[in-house]
C-alpha cells in the first residue's frame, strides 16, 4: 500500500475544497437554510405533527440526507472527472498505485467533505427549529455510511462522465427525484397503499427512514433494513470502482 | 556487457478500433544513456511509451523496467520511471510548488521539501514556486511537467515530444537541461519528429514507422545513413532533360524544367558538388541561386521502409 499517495491524493482533494470553499460549503448551507424557512418555519407553523415530531423537526433528517447525497456525489464525481478532463489523469495512470490508494485518497477526501456539511447543516437546523438527536452514534454511523457509499457512487459517475453534461445527469435526473420522493418532506404513511408500495423499492426511503430513527427513535423501515441496503450498494459501489482500474474502462486503451 | 534499464519484449498493441499500432516491438535501452525514439505522427511512438508508464495495456509482450515487470510489479516498476507527456497537462489552479510535492507523494516518496526545491533550481522555476500554473508560460509549463517527472527521484525519464511546439531558444534549454539530467544519472528516453534533435541530444536512435522498430543504432553510424543533404539549383534557363554529360549522377529535374536537385552524403569528405558545378558550367547549364537542404524524416522513412537509403 501506497501511504504516501493516499496523504497525497486527500491533501489535494481537500484543498481544492478549501479553494473553493464559497461554493463548497456555503452554497449548499444557504440552500438548506432555505429548505428550513420554507418548508420548516413557513409552511411547518401550519402543519400538525409528524409522526409525533413537529413538521419542522420531522424534515431535517431528510434535509441532512438529501444534501449529504447530492454533495457526496457532486464532490467525488468532479474530484476524478476534473483530471480526466484537464489530462493530468496521465500521472495517477502512470503512478505506483492501485485502486485501494486512489478509492481511499478520492472517495476519502469527498466523503470527508460530505460530513463536515452534514454537521454544519445540523447546526444550522439548530438555528431554525429545536430538535433531539435519540441515537447520536448511530447518527454518526449514518452519516459516514451514506457519505462513503454515494462518494463511490459519484466516483463511477466521475469516470464514467466524459462531458460535463453526463456528470450532472445521474445527479439531476435520478439522485434528487430519488430524494424528493424518498420521504425526505413526508412520512411515506401519507401516501396512498399503492404509492406505499412503489416507494418501497426507492433506496433513498431506506437511507432517509434510517437517518429519522437516529434522531427520533422512530422509523418507517426497520433499521437494520436501512444498514443493510446501504451496505449492501457501497460493496456494490467498491466492485464496479475495482473492476474499472482493473480493466482500464474508459481509462486505458 | 552493458546492462538494459528498460526491456521490451515482443509488444504488440491493436486498439479497440482494429488499428495495430504496435507489431512484436522488441527494445534494450542501456543505462544511462539518451535514446532518442523518432517517427513520423502516428508511428506509434506515444503508444510505446504509454505501455512501459502503464497508461495503454499492451494486447501482448512483457517490459521490464529496471528490474521489474512493468504489469506484474507496477509499483515498484513505476516508482523507477518518470514520465513527461506531450500535451502540456497541469492542474492550473495549483501553485508549482504544490504540484510537485503532490507528485512525489504519489509516486510513493516522504516528502522532501530539500529535493523539491532542488529540482525547481535546477529547472529554474524556483522563483515561481507559488506562482498558479495557469499564469505561467508554455515552456515554464513543460518545465513544470519535468519538475513533476522528476520529483520522486527516478532512474527512468520518458520525455514524449519534449519540444513540441517550443521556440528555438527553449528547444536549446531543454536540450541543456537533458543533457544535465544524464550526467546526473537518470536514462533517458525521447520521443521526437525532429531529426536535428535527436541528432543533437541521442547517444543511439531507434526509428519506428507504422507501429514497427525499423532500426535501432548508435547516433553515429544512423546519421551517416541517414544523414543525406540535397542541394538545389535554381536555373536560368529551362531545360528539357538532364544533359546526357552528367548521366550517372543523383540528379533530379524538377517537372517545371527549372530546378536541379542533387542529393549527396553530407557525411562524406568529397560530396560531388565541386565537380558537378564544374560540369555543369562546361554543359552551358546557368545557376541562378542554389541552397542546400537536409533529406526530410519523410523521405528518410520512404528509403528504410523501401530498403534503400534517402
Amino acid at each position: 500500500m501506497n501511504v504516501y499517495a493516499i496523504k497525497a491524493i486527500y491533501r489535494f482533494e481537500m484543498a481544492r475544497t478549501f479553494r473553493t470553499i464559497v461554493q463548497s460549503i456555503a452554497a449548499p448551507v444557504l440552500s438548506t437554510s432555505l429548505y428550513f424557512v420554507v418548508f420548516g418555519s413557513a409552511i411547518g407553523s401550519r402543519m400538525g405533527e409528524v409522526g409525533g415530531v413537529d413538521y419542522g423537526s420531522f424534515i431535517i433528517p431528510g434535509l441532512v440526507m438529501l444534501s449529504l447525497l447530492g454533495e457526496s456525489i457532486s464532490n467525488a464525481s468532479f474530484g476524478i472527472y476534473l483530471p480526466k478532463w484537464s489530462g493530468t489523469i496521465y500521472e495517477l495512470l502512470s503512478a505506483p498505485v492501485g485502486v485501494a490508494e486512489v478509492v481511499i485518497g478520492y472517495v476519502g477526501a469527498a466523503a470527508t467533505k460530505s460530513i463536515l456539511l452534514g454537521l454544519l447543516i445540523l447546526a444550522t437546523a439548530r438555528v431554525f427549529v429545536p430538535y433531539e438527536i435519540v441515537h447520536p452514534v448511530w447518527l454518526v454511523t449514518f452519516l459516514i455510511l451514506t457519505s462513503v457509499t454515494f462518494s463511490m457512487f459519484g466516483f463511477i459517475i466521475g469516470l464514467w462522465a466524459d462531458s460535463f453534461q453526463k456528470l450532472q445527469t445521474i445527479p439531476l435526473m435520478v439522485v434528487t427525484p430519488l430524494t424528493f420522493l424518498g420521504g425526505a418532506f413526508y412520512s411515506i404513511d401519507m401516501l396512498p397503499p399503492f404509492w406505499q408500495t412503489v416507494t418501497l423499492f426507492n433506496p433513498v426511503v431506506y437511507l432517509i427512514s434510517g437517518m429519522r430513527w437516529a434522531f427520533y427513535g422512530t422509523a418507517e423501515v426497520n433499521v437494520v433494513i436501512s444498514i443493510g441496503a446501504t451496505a449492501g450498494f457501497m460493496v456494490l459501489c467498491l466492485i464496479a470502482i475495482t473492476y474499472v482500474f482493473r480493466t482500464g474502462y474508459k481509462l486505458k486503451s | 556487457m552493458e546492462s538494459s534499464i528498460v526491456s521490451v519484449r515482443g509488444v504488440s498493441k491493436t486498439y479497440a478500433g482494429g488499428l495495430q499500432a504496435l507489431k512484436r516491438v522488441d527494445l534494450e535501452i542501456k543505462r544511462g544513456e539518451i535514446f532518442a525514439l523518432l517517427g513520423p505522427n502516428g508511428a506509434g511512438k506515444t503508444t510505446l511509451i504509454g505501455v512501459i508508464c502503464g497508461l495503454i495495456t499492451a494486447s501482448s509482450g512483457t517490459v521490464i523496467a529496471d528490474g521489474h515487470d512493468v504489469v506484474a510489479d507496477f509499483r515498484a516498476a513505476r516508482m523507477k520511471i518518470g514520465l513527461v507527456p506531450q500535451e502540456l497537462s497541469t492542474d492550473a489552479f495549483e501553485t508549482v510548488a504544490a504540484t510537485v510535492t503532490f507528485s512525489r507523494g504519489l509516486f510513493g516518496k516522504r516528502k522532501d521539501a530539500a529535493h523539491v526545491e532542488k529540482v525547481l533550481r535546477a529547472l529554474t522555476l524556483w522563483d515561481k514556486r507559488d506562482a498558479k500554473i495557469m499564469t505561467l508560460s508554455g515552456g515554464m509549463k513543460r518545465r513544470v511537467l519535468i519538475a513533476k517527472a522528476l520529483s520522486h527521484e527516478p532512474t527512468i525519464l520518458f520525455l514524449d515530444e519534449p519540444t513540441a511546439g517550443v521556440d528555438v531558444e527553449l528547444r536549446h534549454d531543454m536540450w541543456n537541461i537533458v543533457r544535465d539530467l544524464r550526467a546526473s544519472g537518470v536514462t533517458i528516453i525521447l520521443t521526437t519528429h525532429y531529426i536535428q534533435e535527436a541528432e543533437e541530444m541521442a547517444d543511439r536512435i531507434g526509428v519506428i514507422n507504422k507501429g514497427e522498430l525499423i532500426v535501432v543504432e548508435d547516433k553515429e553510424v544512423l546519421m551517416r545513413r541517414l544523414g543525406k543533404r540535397r542541394l538545389t539549383l535554381k536555373l536560368v534557363k529551362k531545360l528539357d532533360a538532364i544533359p546526357a554529360a552528367l548521366d550517372g549522377r543523383s540528379l533530379e529535374l524538377a517537372p517545371s524544367g527549372h530546378e536541379l536537385s542533387y542529393t549527396f552524403d553530407g557525411a562524406s569528405e568529397d560530396t560531388g558538388i565541386g565537380a558537378l558545378l564544374a560540369e555543369l558550367g562546361k554543359a552551358g547549364v546557368e545557376i541562378n541561386d542554389l541552397h542546400t537542404d537536409e533529406s526530410s524524416l519523410e523521405d528518410i522513412f520512404v528509403g528504410l521502409v523501401k530498403g534503400e537509403q534517402a
